[in-house]
């Protein structure tokens, strides 16, 4: 909370109210309490409120439990990213209490399940202890067996009394999740709201209310990163696709393998990783851009065939949702270290586009840019996501649908004549005929692996090798010219820029403005476009003294993280340096400034 | 909010004339077939396949738009490069499910699949066990000559145990895959075998896969005369072997039978081994496609997009 964070009690036993302007809320039990639920109705109501929201949650990789959390962050203004300490803790557990009372603010609200946590009182102090019994009065309001079931709508039933949330909206959201299920499931849930609305929080709690919302521009819809990129796809016209489950890209394909089929679609579940590619590859043969995907491991495995869609210069869209590595790692955490494979991972000279989405709403138009660039330059492009953004839940205004969605059916019309790889087009891009296709003269192409001539025919002419391996490259050269030279988040001159991308455009941003009000002279950029890197970086680095590169991976052999390491291989600049770390989780505002203040007071490297 | 990037690619070179329609057209001739020159080896069983397969084309009324000749790696998958037709030379192992790819999007094409044994039961074991259990509507035929040609003499997955290859001096000992048997548990709805040394036969054979509705699988011996010279020779009459068909009163219906005359030893059968109905692939998402897309009949694709974002309110 921006303002008074503290709540004192009040005289008179009357509980204060107090304006806010956003607030972080850290919900923090086990994953089967439906914590999710919680923070997903808390998003949606942000939503339907035009507020901005983002959340951000961590689920254990085991099936079966174990500790989980999901932080929402609330404002009426612009939310940046899921915020670095919480307003307020909902502690379901001992464990969850103890584990995460270090991410509550100094003098934050912990809410605690009187039944299960025992608050320590060295704590007291520091922090504003409430405990609620709520599994009891849960086991209350909606009878039965204390299995847990229903407390999670008790506890949102308690933050919507806290922060005097709409009512009617809440129940709304509730009655459309419950819909469909028995009436019972319905009717107990709206009792556990009912319940934990009307409990009072007794006089030692001043409650909140939000400030108008500046936000209005237009509907807004809520969905996470995932969800945005699979409809980004569908939106950009792929109707074929296959996959391999992996976490966390399966439920991008769980999307596609749903939805698809009612645009006369389908989305494909196939043996492997390496027989999903090629079967979207088969796919984009047949004459419409098709789409696989995976996460880091699965990556690796299709890099053989993305050298032969390299190769072939067959249109193709990867999704990487990117996790902790190398091998399993941490699955269900978040670190941007496929950056190397994504742009150079393969064998031969095997230039492919990389493209990083920057948060949820970015996710749905990446999808439609990577698969326009793949169309246009018959190339295979890669979205780099990850773990973070493909699982936080945002709002964001409503893409106008009738005008975004495109039409990509093949076109088979006849041709009188056509050569796939024709060396005289000046921009090196092929266009392939898809079968079905009549060619006149005769002639067909094939599309290949090989080295090949004009019309796909294997050749071992060192010549015409060299003029394909220089077409295929050229064709991003091309397309690097044309790619718009990210903007500046500050002033194009000062002391420090940080250098961003993917799923860090919002904390950097965040960190700006953080730093500026503190008088510091700090700027940022987000690269969207990793491979090729669009034009004028260079300009922008000779603005600053200080450039650091702030990315979710390790710092390597030579002290420099993966784009870090890109942008000094591309400008030859020392000044370029970075700020990386692995600890699975998504940058924090403060980490970032306190990164940066040291690095700038060691001075540059010296090697 | 970013824009997309890339406006719709310009077309051009397309034409207005209208093509014949099917029943005016005259068959394709074998000069018309032709691409590449092959680069097999003289002597070479493929080349008998490729002729077959040009014959099959003129044979059965098929154009050049409405095929696609796909393969991976290997001698015999240089296959796509000799026919003048649409085609697709992928990688290693991999040829089934890039073909499944072509098939399931594209339901006017007939999709043909040659490859070699190595391709197939090795390094594509996999796919060759999915693309049969699933059904997939394509011809695949497998030009098995027990060795790896292209490398130069390596044991292949069926080379008989025994059989002594650069990789295998003192005698191949694994026990060799059996093409039919593989087929038929993988849950293959056609299977059949043929060799090269029968013109005829493999004609039929051919026939038979490509009016098989589902996955039609051949296995043809082709022999690699550079590598494993004479080892099908029992197989032929013309060296003094025996080409037994498959037994008159075989049921191909008969999972057991066929898997039973599978297991005879080599020169074994030749002939349809199994063939059954089974919904295809094809047939089954096409079902899908045709229920999920009744339930938004008449509504335009953003309308249908629309209609998820506004449950995410």
């Amino acid at each position: 909370m921006s303002e008074a964070t503290i709540a004192a009690p009040t005289a008179g036993g009357v509980p204060k109210v107090s304006k806010i302007s956003e607030t972080i809320i850290r919900i923090a039990g086990n994953s089967q309490d439906g914590i999710q639920a919680i923070g997903g109705f808390l998003a949606r109501l942000a939503g339907r409120s035009e507020q901005e929201v983002m959340t951000f949650m961590t689920i254990p990789s085991t099936i079966s439990g174990g500790p989980s959390i999901f932080q929402v962050r609330i404002g009426s203004g612009e939310v940046l990213s899921s915020g670095d300490d919480a307003d307020v803790l909902l502690a379901f557990y001992q464990h969850s209490y103890e584990d995460h009372i270090s991410s509550l603010k100094k003098g934050g609200i912990v809410l605690y399940d009187s039944d299960h946590v025992d608050p320590k009182p060295e704590w007291e102090k520091d922090y504003h202890h409430v405990g609620v019994p709520i599994s009891g009065l849960t086991v209350e309001a909606i009878g039965g067996t204390a299995k847990d079931k229903g407390k999670n709508i008790f506890t949102l039933g308690l933050v919507a009394k806290m922060f005097d949330l709409n009512v009617a909206k809440l129940t709304q959201l509730v009655s459309e999740r419950f819909t469909g299920k028995d009436t019972s499931v319905l009717n107990n849930a709206l009792a556990a709201f009912h319940a934990g609305y009307s409990h009072s929080l007794g006089n030692v709690l001043e409650t909140f209310q939000f400030v108008e919302s500046q936000k209005k521009d237009g509907q807004q819809v809520v969905m996470n990163g995932n969800e945005a990129l699979a409809y980004g796809l569908i939106a950009a016209g792929v109707r074929f696709g296959a996959g391999y489950p992996i976490t966390p890209w399966s439920d991008v394909m769980e999307i596609l393998r749903r939805e698809l089929p009612k645009y006369g679609g389908m989305f494909i579940q196939c043996e492997d990783e390496i027989a999903s590619i090629s079967m979207a590859l088969g796919g984009s043969y047949a004459g419409r851009v098709s789409v696989t995907g995976s996460s880091g491991p699965g990556i690796s495995l299709k890099t053989e065939a993305l050298g032969w869609a390299v190769m072939a210069e067959m249109p193709l869209v990867i999704c990487d949702i990117q996790r902790g590595g190398p091998s399993t790692g941490m699955p269900t955490n978040v670190e941007q270290s496929d950056l190397n494979i994504a742009v150079f991972g393969g064998h031969g000279d095997s230039p492919r586009v990389v493209i990083a989405p920057a948060n949820v709403e970015d996710c749905f138009y990446t999808a439609i840019e990577a698969v326009n660039i793949a169309r246009e330059y018959s190339v295979p492009v890669i979205i780099l996501s990850d773990q973070a953004i493909a699982t936080r839940i945002e709002a964001f205004t409503e893409p106008n649908l009738e005008k975004v969605c495109q039409d990509i059916s093949p076109d088979l019309t006849p041709v009188l004549d056509h050569k796939p790889y024709d060396l005289s087009v000046a921009s090196g891009v092929t266009h392939h005929r898809a079968p079905g296709t009549k060619i006149q003269s005769g002639k067909y192409p094939i599309a290949t692996g090989l080295e090949h001539d004009e019309l796909g025919h294997p050749t071992g002419s060192p010549k015409l090798h060299m003029q394909m391996v220089s077409k295929r490259r050229k064709k991003l050269q091309v397309l690097a010219a044309k790619l718009p030279t990210p903007a500046l988040y500050g002033p194009s001159e000062g002391n420090v820029l940080l250098v961003g991308w993917g799923s860090t455009q919002g904390p950097l941003k965040e960190a700006v403005d953080r730093a500026r009000t503190a008088g510091d002279s700090v700027s940022s950029i987000h690269i969207k476009h990793l491979n090729p890197l669009p034009p004028g970086l260079e300009d922008i680095f000779a603005g600053f003294n200080h450039v650091f590169v702030v990315e979710m991976n390790d710092e390597g052999i030579y002290g420099y993280g993966q784009l870090a390491g890109l942008l000094r291989a591309r400008y030859c600049d020392p000044k370029i340096r970075g700020i990386t770390k692995t600890d699975g989780l998504t940058f924090k505002v403060k980490e970032i400034l306190e990164r940066a203040k040291s690095n700038v007071a060691a001075g540059l490297r010296k090697l | 909010m970013s824009s997309p990037l890339a406006e719709a690619p310009v077309r051009s070179g397309n034409i207005v004339a209208v093509p014949l329609p099917d029943s005016e057209r005259k068959p394709l001739s074998k000069k018309e077939l032709s691409a590449d020159q092959p680069t097999w080896c003289p002597g070479c069983g493929d080349f008998s396949v490729l002729a077959l397969y040009f014959k099959l084309i003129e044979k059965r009324k098929l154009w050049h738009e409405k095929i696609t000749t796909i393969a991976g790696i290997g001698c015999s998958s240089r296959f796509p490069y000799f026919v003048q037709a649409h085609g697709a030379h992928y990688i290693h192992g991999r040829a089934l499910p890039f073909a499944s790819g072509v098939s399931l999007s594209r339901p006017d094409l007939h999709v043909f699949v040659f490859g070699g044994d190595g391709d197939a039961f090795s390094i594509g074991g996999n796919h060759f066990n999915h693309t049969a259990r699933k059904n997939i509507k394509m011809t695949y035929v497998v030009m098995d000559n027990w060795v790896y040609g292209l490398t130069k003499k390596q044991t292949s997955p069926t080379s008989p145990t025994g059989f002594k290859s650069k990789t295998d001096v003192w005698g191949s000992m694994d026990q060799p895959i059996n093409p039919m048997k593989q087929a038929i548990s993988a849950g293959a709805t056609f299977v059949a075998r043929t060799t090269h040394t029968n013109p005829n036969h493999v004609l039929q054979m051919m026939e038979a896969a490509m009016d098989h509705d589902g996955f039609g699988f051949i296995e043809c011996l082709s022999e690699c005369v550079e590598f494993y010279e004479g080892a099908f020779d029992a197989s032929n009459p013309r060296k003094g072997g025996a080409f037994n068909t498959v037994p008159a009163d075989h049921a191909v219906t008969d999972e057991m039978a066929a898997y039973k005359i599978a297991d005879s030893a080599f020169p074994g059968y030749f002939g349809i081994y199994y063939n059954v109905d089974r919904p295809t692939k094809n047939a089954n998402e096409a079902k899908i496609n045709a229920s999920n897309q009744e339930k938004v009949k008449g509504l335009k694709d953003w309308q249908i997009l629309q209609k998820n974002f506004d449950r995410l309110k």
